[in-house]
């Protein structure tokens, strides 16, 4: 069949493409759907073109990967740093102190541990968890979910790629910057971002801070930009909307928030940095005294307000924080669907829950400003926003439970880490809720309980789904399987290591601990939760180890690890149509879409799976 | 524009990542199917990136609104800026639109000169527009009022600054889309750069006349 | 491994709940409440926690059993079905249900803390100005207003009276602060340049730590402050005394 395909409708089509190509735009005869024109091509690559200014999807996925896994590394390091210090303040770091910190006595200062959080906040946030949900898995697996031989727009993708360079250096340069680095948080509070004397640490940091979001920003926006093109226009004839797998979906969700919340933060970022470097006063209200002395004397303009850049970045990163969930759910949705052999149960229910929880995301971003001075009657009306985004979460917990209900599970290292998915993301949105009852939140607002609940949901849930991802792609990038064994030890540590670390974070918070202290113990209230600290540092230092056998079987498995076929589990969806690794254009036949892209256990056939592209 | 060409080459350039060992043959045939609502993919992203650019100025915009809300004693923009100058200005851009449409209209009859000469006069006009708001810039600065001088300052020249740099954009890509006109690139069939270019135009002009209204006239 | 997984389920299940048991007895948990309204939020938190812990355990519970149950090796298929419209309309309509409620017996408690039209009549006690990284407490002293000659300047300290509602002005003179009394139950940021409103009333003599909760540079981890709670005779007696100490060592820093 594969030759009937390629003696397919040869001559007009490509003739349509000659034309395209000569004539410098593809016009409107060719928007008719389904309709395909081949393409030949005989130009060789060198090695740059290839594989570093690459503008195939594939490798700029790959790119996008090791960049993400390489700064998880480096936030992973902060975390450590932040853990050491809550455990045992001021007290020299075993081997690295005395070289990290010659001139503050070889401890962290308190000004040191500021920057560390926000660091280890803004690098988790903006360089893995969505370059890796968006940048690495999006790239790759769009074009070949959907049938297509590469982006739409292969430069610009490839630019969005290289503006995390500039991002990459803007960040970590504002961290090696003479002062230290940026000290307000991964939120940036005004005034004390905005007034140099306010954190003196943080001179020029902030403002490099800043830029390093703008260029983030412009990458995602090009990466959405693409993806939402792609998914819209280059489906594989028959490949309705309806007929997308789940990881579709949530990419295509997650390119619409971004597209439509990233520019406002662009917005207010930029503003910020006019209040840092030309002295606008955005941010800054009027008659301040900060360190004895008032912007305004010292010739900055005022009479802005403070609040209105957490309006304005919460309108942003509230849809971030789904941003890095509703890939992760896609993600598991198909995993589990896969490795289970039963088909994902409700589809429709799951397609349309991911979207209330994109458009409730809009309306809910004052759930964050409860307690920031915010009229109380709005922070009432968020309230119940934020409360009823509860429930197509609800939809979607049921339905992969559904989902596992009379399956055949097969436990490997994919299914593992997208089980404890939904388990993790369970325990990090049930305590969502407290949090979004605005009198509960007056006690627990900025407690261990919201570091608790966000941990739960973005390293307990989208990390445990890209490590899931990872094992599941793995054999389509670079046509070999990881090491099962490997794989599960790496679990079984992560997942035990995880819950010691962030489960007792709760009781912290209950206890009323906040964050973003240096040194908690310094108040008696909260002097007996050093033990429970320790505990949970130890923790993570295991957890952090742990992943030694991630890397480990990572890099061997690229190298030596089995060859795989071009299904190896077995799976519906379009990219197993494709060879591993996929060569030139990805498909080497013509497809055509008869199906859902979950048809497993069916009665049709006698194997226990019927995929997208066969026709019975 | 490096979203038309991406278009109208879709598959160039792709290479093939690791050691393809069960890769398709040598001559491989790429695969690229159209499929969603008829238009062309790079009129879809320019849809896309013009609904970015919006949310980018709500953002602006609304900041200002709330400001100017929020402060008591919000000075009377008239008393501060050349409000006659600024409204000539716009009536400039406003008709920079109109030679734009009439640019389209042109090469969709084929007519290749008239495509070159109605750009001429789009380009034209934003390049003037954008003169005489550095002009006002200028004189502003010189009597002293720069951007830290109080909270009205700041949020004229950040508005009226980036409307501006989006002109200067517009009036690069449109040269750039000019100069493949005057090599006779464009037929009375092909002109969908001609049309991007033109989306972008009248959006930055409809950007203008809001900011016009809430910063110089409200 | 499926025996493995099933335990380690089973495990984050069950720790999970004891250590929510456990937790009052290592003094993990909620410290002693001393305010009237205090007691609403705990209620809340209380029935929330029953709530999400129900369907923590409901749904946990579901996972282990999959995994148990359906990880064999199995030779047949998996039962073939794409979903079922009933099921899906039962688990949206019973936790709306729940949330529906929770979102109503909340709002008469955030009405009651936070909404001016709550507030007790009574004149601001005074105002509390936060800064890097102290507390400043300012009384009007005779004249009953802010900003004059006799004001009562006091740092650190936060004197009001026992069992009668207190309202104060809460105010930030540089960044964002955050007035925080655990024991309270009490919260609130301090924003610049705008005057908050708080009040509270304290149903138990004794001095409580008043914490900085909202990042406001190095110095945030020990912003401390006090609440002295005292009976309303030894407040009387207490701001006599503070007025005396003003007019003998003159009235210094105002701003
Ligand atoms: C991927 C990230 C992610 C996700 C998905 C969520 C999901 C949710 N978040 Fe979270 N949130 C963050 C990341 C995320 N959050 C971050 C990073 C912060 C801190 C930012 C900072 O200050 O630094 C934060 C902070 C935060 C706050 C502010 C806390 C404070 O500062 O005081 C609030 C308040 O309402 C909140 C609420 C919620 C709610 C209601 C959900 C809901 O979407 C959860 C829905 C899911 C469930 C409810 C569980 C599954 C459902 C069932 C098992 C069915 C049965 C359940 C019921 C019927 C209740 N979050
Ligand atoms: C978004 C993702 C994310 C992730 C994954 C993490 C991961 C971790 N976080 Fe963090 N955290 C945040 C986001 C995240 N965090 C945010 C937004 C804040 C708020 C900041 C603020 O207040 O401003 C925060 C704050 C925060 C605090 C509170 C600080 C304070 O308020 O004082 C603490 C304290 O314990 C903490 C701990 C940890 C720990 C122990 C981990 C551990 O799970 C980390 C373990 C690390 C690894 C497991 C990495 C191992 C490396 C690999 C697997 C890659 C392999 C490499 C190659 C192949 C090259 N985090
Ligand atoms: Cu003041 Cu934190
Ligand atoms: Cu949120």
């Amino acid at each position: 069949m594969r030759d009937a395909a390629h003696t397919a409708p040869g001559g007009h089509a490509s003739a349509h493409a000659m034309q395209a190509v000569s004539a410098g735009a593809v016009h409107l005869g060719l928007g008719a759907p389904g309709t395909v024109h081949e393409i030949h091509e005989h130009r060789e690559l060198g090695f740059l073109r290839k594989y570093v200014f690459s503008t195939d999807h594939k490798v700029i996925g790959i790119q996008f990967m090791f960049t993400g896994l390489v700064f998880f590394l480096v936030g992973g390091l902060m975390a450590m740093a932040i853990r050491w210090q809550l455990a045992w303040p001021w007290t020299e770091m075993p081997v690295v102190g005395r070289i990290l910190f010659p001139n503050t006595g070889r401890v962290i200062s308190p000004e040191f541990y500021t920057m560390l959080f926000t660091m280890h906040g803004t690098i988790m946030i903006f360089f893995v968890i969505i370059p890796l949900l968006t940048g690495a898995f999006g790239n790759f697996l769009i074009p070949l979910m959907v049938g297509a031989p590469d982006m739409a727009f292969p430069k610009l993708n490839m630019i969005g790629y290289w503006a995390m360079i500039p991002a990459a250096f803007c960040a970590l340069i504002s961290f090696g910057l003479e002062g230290g680095g940026p000290a307000a948080g991964w939120t940036a509070y005004p005034p004390l971002s905005t007034i140099e004397k306010a954190a003196p640490g943080s001179l020029h940091a902030q403002t490099f801070w800043l830029l390093a979001l703008t260029f983030v920003g412009a990458s995602s926006m090009m990466g959405a930009v693409n993806y939402v093109t792609t998914i819209v226009k280059m489906r594989a004839p028959g490949l309705t909307m309806m007929r997308l797998p789940m990881t579709v979906w949530g990419l295509f969700i997650a390119a619409l928030l971004q597209l439509f919340a990233l520019p406002v933060l662009t917005a207010a970022s930029i503003m910020q940095i006019l209040d840092r470097v030309v002295h606008t006063g955005f941010f800054t209200p009027t008659n301040l005294l900060v360190n004895q002395l008032s912007p305004e004397t010292a010739g900055a303009a005022a009479g802005g307000q403070p609040l209105l850049w957490q309006h304005l970045f919460w309108f942003y990163s509230h849809p971030a924080v789904y941003i890095m969930v509703v890939p992760a759910m896609g993600f598991a949705s198909d995993i589990l669907s896969t490795h289970a052999r039963k088909p994902l149960f409700g589809y429709k229910p799951m397609v349309y829950s991911i979207m209330s929880i994109a458009g409730l995301g809009f309306i809910v971003w004052g759930h964050h400003m409860f307690m920031s001075g915010m009229n109380p009657a709005l922070g009432m009306t968020f309230m119940v926003s934020t409360i009823m985004i509860a429930l197509p979460s609800c939809v979607k917990v049921f339905n992969w439970l559904a989902t596992l209900w009379g399956s055949r599970i097969h436990l490997t290292s994919a299914m593992l880490n997208a089980l404890a998915f939904v388990a993790m993301f369970i325990i990090g949105g049930l305590s969502g809720i407290w949090m979004a009852s605005t009198p509960v939140d007056i006690y627990i607002h900025d407690t261990y309980i919201v570091v608790a609940h966000f941990h739960y949901i973005v390293f307990a849930g989208s990390v445990f789904a890209i490590f899931g991802a990872i094992y599941h792609w793995f054999p389509k990038m670079f046509g070999r399987q990881m090491n099962e064994t490997l794989g599960k030890i790496h679990f079984v540590g992560t997942f035990v290591f995880t819950n010691c670390v962030f489960y007792m974070m709760h009781q912290l918070g209950i206890a009323g601990l906040m964050r973003r202290t240096a040194d908690p113990y310094a108040y008696d209230v909260y002097a007996h939760l050093q033990p429970l600290n320790q505990f949970i540092s130890i923790s993570a230092f295991c957890l952090f180890a742990w992943q030694i056998f991630f890397v480990v079987n990572l890099f061997h498995s690229i190298f030596w690890g089995k060859r795989a076929g071009r299904n190896p589990w077995r799976s519906c969806t379009l990219e197993w149509e494709a060879p591993s690794p996929p060569g030139h254009g990805n498909f080497d036949r013509r497809l055509a879409v008869h199906r859902g892209p979950y048809e497993y256990g069916t009665p049709e056939v006698q194997e226990d799976y019927l995929p997208q592209a066969r026709s019975l | 524009m490096t979203m038309s060409q991406a278009t109208a080459i879709p598959a160039h350039d792709v290479g093939s990542p690791g050691h393809a060992h069960d890769a398709p043959a040598h001559h491989p045939t790429v695969y690229d199917y159209d499929s969603g609502p008829p238009v062309d993919r790079a009129k879809f992203a320019i849809w896309l990136f013009l609904a970015t650019e919006v949310m980018f100025f709500t953002g602006l915009i609304g900041t200002y609104l709330v400001l100017r809300i929020g402060t008591v004693s919000w000075p009377n923009p008239a008393s501060r800026l050349a409000v006659g100058v600024t409204a000539g200005n716009t009536f400039l851009l406003i008709t920079s639109s109109w030679t734009m449409v009439r640019a389209l209209h042109a090469i969709q009859r084929g007519d290749q000169a008239g495509l070159v000469r109605w750009l001429g006069g789009t380009i034209l006009g934003g390049a003037s527009f954008v003169s005489v708001q550095v002009f006002e810039y200028l004189e502003l600065i010189h009597h002293g009022s720069v951007p830290s001088i109080d909270i009205f300052w700041s949020t004229f020249y950040t508005m009226t600054g980036f409307h501006g740099l989006h002109v200067i954009v517009g009036v690069i890509w449109l040269i750039a889309v000019w100069i493949s006109a005057v090599r006779g690139k464009f037929t009375a069939k092909n002109y969908l750069r001609v049309e991007l270019a033109g989306l972008y135009w009248h959006f930055v002009d409809l950007v203008w006349v809001l900011l016009f209204t809430v910063v110089y006239l409200m | 491994m499926r025996f493995l997984l099933t335990l380690l389920l089973i495990a984050t299940l069950v720790l999970g709940v004891w250590t929510f048991m456990d937790a009052h007895n290592h003094g993990w948990w909620l410290p002693p409440n001393v305010s009237s309204y205090g007691p609403h939020i705990d209620q809340l938190f209380y029935l929330i926690l029953g709530m999400v812990g129900f369907f923590f355990v409901l749904t946990e519970g579901i996972l282990i059993w999959c995994v148990f149950r359906y990880a064999r090796k199995s030779e047949t298929k998996a039962d073939f079905t794409h979903g079922n419209h009933k099921l899906e309309m039962l688990w949206t309509a019973i936790p709306g249900a729940l949330l529906l409620v929770i979102t109503f017996t909340q709002m008469g408690t955030w009405a009651e803390i936070k909404y001016k039209g709550s507030f007790p009549n009574v004149a601001p006690i005074a105002e509390v100005w936060a800064s890097q990284f102290d507390w400043r407490v300012r009384y009007p002293g005779d004249d009953g207003k802010f900003g004059t000659m006799d004001d009562i300047e006091n740092p650190f300290e936060f004197v009001v009276p026992v069992n009668e509602p207190v309202l104060f002005h809460l105010r930030s003179r540089d960044v964002i602060h955050s007035f925080f009394v655990p024991y309270l139950r009490l919260k609130q940021d301090a924003m610049p340049g705008m005057v908050i409103p708080v009040w509270f009333q304290v149903t138990q003599e004794g001095s409580y730590d008043l914490v900085c909760a909202e990042l406001c540079g190095w110095g945030h981890y020990k912003m401390a402050g006090r609440l002295r709670v005292v009976s309303r005779a030894a407040y009387e007696e207490w701001l006599k005394k503070a007025k005396l100490e003003m007019l003998s060592n003159g009235t210094e820093d105002k701003s």
